[in-house]
C-alpha cells in the first residue's frame, strides 16, 4: 500500500523525485492494463509537470500539501492532457478547453493526475460495463465487475497503482465500487466540492469524492477539493477542517431496512462485525427504522432520469461531440447522432426521464418523487436527532459477475439501493472495508453523517481502521 | 400499472430527439414498462400537503456581481471544438 504522505515525504526529503514517482506509477498503470481500469494516461503532462515540481523543490519553494503525488481521475472530470470521453462514443474525441474546479485544486496543491478511468458511460451504471470502450475487471476477481460507475479509480486504488484516485457519486458510484474493491470511497455533502467541469449527470445528486487505500488520504484529498467555487452556485463555504482526536462515544443507529433476508448473509455478518468493533471502541449501536428506503430507489429513478434528460440534451452534434455523417436535416442531425452517440442505458434514462416530466405524467411521478424525497429527508432528520451516525452494507452482495445483470436494469438498479438515500437526502457517507467474503471479494459497510458532519464520518473510519 | 406502447417508445424518443432502430425500440418498451412497474410503488405514499424538495442545501437565488466575464477560453478555441465550421461560426444542415 502506498500513501500520500510516505510519497510527499520521500519526495521533500531528496530520496525520490517527482518525475520518478510519476514513472512509476505509469509503469504500474501499465503493468495492470489487463484490468483495463484506465482509458487513457496523461504521460507527456505528468512528467511536465513533475519536472516542474521538481524544479521548485531544487528552488526551496513550497511545493504544496500533495506534492508529485499521482493521481488518476475518472474519465468525466475535464483535465488537460488527455480527452474527456465519459466512455461514451458522443465525446469520443473530445478535448477540454477548461478544467475542472477541484483538478484546479489539487494540482495547486501539487498532485499530478496520471490518467483517466473507466465508468459506464455518462455514470449512468453501477457496474462499468455500460463503458463504450470495454469492461473493467474487479481488482480482486477478474470474472466480477468493478462496481460502477466510477469502477476505474476504484479498481486502480485497489491496484495500488496510484494512491488516490477521484471518482463523481450521483447514486453511490463513488461508494459501491469502493465495496467492491476493498478501498474508501467517500461522497461528501451535497455542495462540498463543485461539480465545475465534470460532465454533468443529474444536478441536484452530483458529488464529487475520492477514493483512498486509507480513511486519512481520502480525507487529505476532500480537505483541498472542498470550498466554495463562484463557478458552481450550489457550493457552500468551505466548512470541512479535519478531526485530529477520534470521536467521543457515538450513538449509531444500524439501518434494519438495511439488514434483510434480500442482502447476502456474508455481507449481513461482516456489517454486524462492524458494529461490534463500533462497540468495542465505546460506541452504542442501536437497530434504527428508516421506513423510507423502501421507496428510495423508486425516487432517484424518477428524479435523476429526469435531470439527465435536461443535462444531456446538450450533446446535439452541433458545438461539440460526435456529429453523424449523412444527416439531411437538423432534426435528423441531433437524432442520428444521439443515436451513436449514447450507450442504451443513457437512452432509458434520458426516455425515462422524458415520461416522467412529461405533461399528464409530471404530477403522478416527478412531482410525487419530488415529495416523498422530502418525507425521505424528514425521516433522516428525525433519526439524526437521537444518532450521530448511521451505519448500512454499502452494497447488498459482493461484486457480482461480469454480464450478470446487465439485461435486467432494475437488478441492476438494486445494487445502489443502500447508497441512494443518502444522495437524495444531499448528506456525506463513506465506504469503508469491512472483510472479505469466502470467495475472497471485498465487503464494505456505509457511514452516513448529517450534511456537513463530513469530517466525523473521517473520524470515526480512522478510528475503526486505528483499531 | 403503467404500460407502454411501441407508439410510445417511439413519440418518447422523438421527445428525446433520439432517432432509435425499431430492434432497440422494441427493447426499450419492455425495459421502461419494468421500470415503470417499479417506479409506480410511489403512488401509494400519501403525500398530500408535502412540499417537494428539488434542492437539497438550502441555498436560493445566489447572485453574483453583473460584470463581464468573458471566461478562460477564447472564441476561436470553442469554435473548434464543434464539428464542422465555416467562417468562424458553427455550420448546421439546412434547417428550412
Amino acid at each position: 500500500m502506498i500513501t500520500i504522505a510516505e510519497i510527499r515525504e520521500r519526495i521533500l526529503r531528496g530520496e525520490t523525485s517527482a518525475r520518478a514517482e510519476v514513472e512509476a506509477a505509469l509503469k504500474r498503470a501499465s503493468d495492470a492494463s489487463g484490468y483495463h481500469a484506465l482509458l487513457s494516461t496523461l504521460d507527456e503532462r505528468a512528467l511536465e509537470r513533475a519536472d516542474e515540481i521538481d524544479a521548485r523543490i531544487k528552488n526551496g519553494e513550497d511545493v504544496g500539501a500533495l506534492a508529485g503525488v499521482p493521481f488518476v481521475a475518472k474519465d468525466n472530470y475535464l483535465v488537460f492532457g488527455a480527452p474527456t470521453t465519459a466512455a461514451a462514443k458522443m465525446l469520443e474525441d473530445f478535448v477540454a478547453p477548461v478544467q475542472a474546479t477541484v483538478i484546479e485544486c489539487l494540482e495547486r496543491e501539487g498532485a499530478i493526475c496520471i490518467g483517466k478511468s473507466n465508468l459506464d458511460a455518462y455514470a449512468h451504471g453501477g457496474s462499468t460495463e455500460n463503458s463504450a470502450f470495454g469492461v473493467t475487471n474487479n481488482a480482486y476477481d477478474m470474472t466480477k465487475v468493478a462496481g460502477g460507475s466510477s469502477g476505474g479509480s476504484a479498481v486502480v486504488t485497489a491496484l495500488n497503482v496510484v494512491p488516490f484516485a477521484l471518482g463523481s457519486d450521483t447514486g453511490g458510484s463513488i461508494r459501491q465500487p469502493a465495496s467492491f474493491n476493498g478501498v474508501y470511497g467517500f461522497k461528501p455533502t451535497f455542495g462540498m466540492t463543485s461539480r465545475y467541469g465534470v460532465v454533468a449527470m443529474a444536478s441536484s445528486t452530483d458529488t464529487m469524492g475520492c477514493f483512498a487505500a486509507t480513511a486519512a488520504d481520502a480525507e487529505l484529498v476532500q480537505s483541498i477539493m472542498a470550498g466554495k467555487d463562484t463557478k458552481d452556485h450550489t457550493t457552500l463555504d468551505d466548512y470541512f477542517t479535519p478531526q485530529v482526536q477520534p470521536p467521543k462515544a457515538l450513538k449509531i443507529g444500524l439501518i434494519k431496512e438495511s439488514m434483510t433476508d434480500d442482502v447476502d448473509p456474508e455481507v449481513l455478518a461482516r456489517t454486524r462485525e462492524f458494529a461490534d468493533t463500533l462497540r468495542a471502541l465505546g460506541h452504542t449501536v442501536d437497530d434504527v427504522e428508516l421506513p423510507m428506503s423502501k421507496y428510495a430507489l423508486a425516487i432517484y429513478y424518477i428524479v435523476v432520469p429526469a435531470e439527465v434528460s435536461s443535462n444531456l440534451a446538450r450533446y446535439d452534434g452541433v458545438r461539440y461531440g460526435l456529429r453523424a455523417d449523412g444527416a439531411a436535416s437538423l432534426a435528423e442531425l441531433y437524432g442520428m447522432s444521439r443515436d451513436q452517440g449514447f450507450m442504451p442505458e443513457n437512452k432509458r434514462r434520458i426516455m425515462i426521464g422524458s415520461y416522467v416530466l412529461s405533461s399528464g405524467f409530471y404530477d403522478a411521478y416527478f412531482q410525487q418523487a419530488a415529495k416523498a424525497r422530502t418525507l425521505l429527508i424528514h425521516q433522516y432528520e428525525a433519526l439524526f436527532k437521537s444518532y450521530d451516525v448511521l451505519l448500512t452494507p454499502t452494497a447488498p452482495t459482493p461484486a457480482f459477475g461480469i454480464g450478470e445483470n446487465v439485461d435486467d436494469p432494475i437488478k441492476m438498479y438494486l445494487a445502489d439501493i443502500m447508497t441512494v438515500p443518502p444522495s437524495l437526502a444531499g448528506v456525506p457517507a463513506i465506504s469503508v472495508p469491512a472483510g472479505k467474503s469466502d470467495a475472497g471479494l471485498p465487503i464494505g459497510v456505509q457511514l452516513i453523517a448529517p450534511a456537513k458532519q463530513d469530517a466525523l464520518l473521517f473520524a470515526l473510519a480512522k478510528q475503526v481502521e486505528a483499531a | 400499472m403503467s404500460t407502454v406502447s411501441s407508439d410510445d417508445v417511439r413519440g418518447l424518443a422523438q421527445l428525446s430527439n433520439i432517432q432509435l432502430s425499431d430492434e432497440e425500440t422494441e427493447s426499450f418498451k419492455t425495459d421502461i414498462d419494468n421500470i415503470l412497474g417499479y417506479i409506480d410503488m410511489l403512488g401509494e405514499l400519501d403525500t398530500t400537503g408535502v412540499e417537494p424538495t428539488y434542492q437539497v442545501n438550502d441555498l436560493r437565488n445566489v447572485f453574483r456581481d453583473d460584470v463581464v466575464d468573458a471566461g478562460p477560453v477564447a472564441r476561436e478555441e470553442l469554435i473548434s471544438l464543434a464539428p464542422e465550421s465555416l467562417q468562424h461560426q458553427v455550420k448546421v444542415p439546412k434547417v428550412l
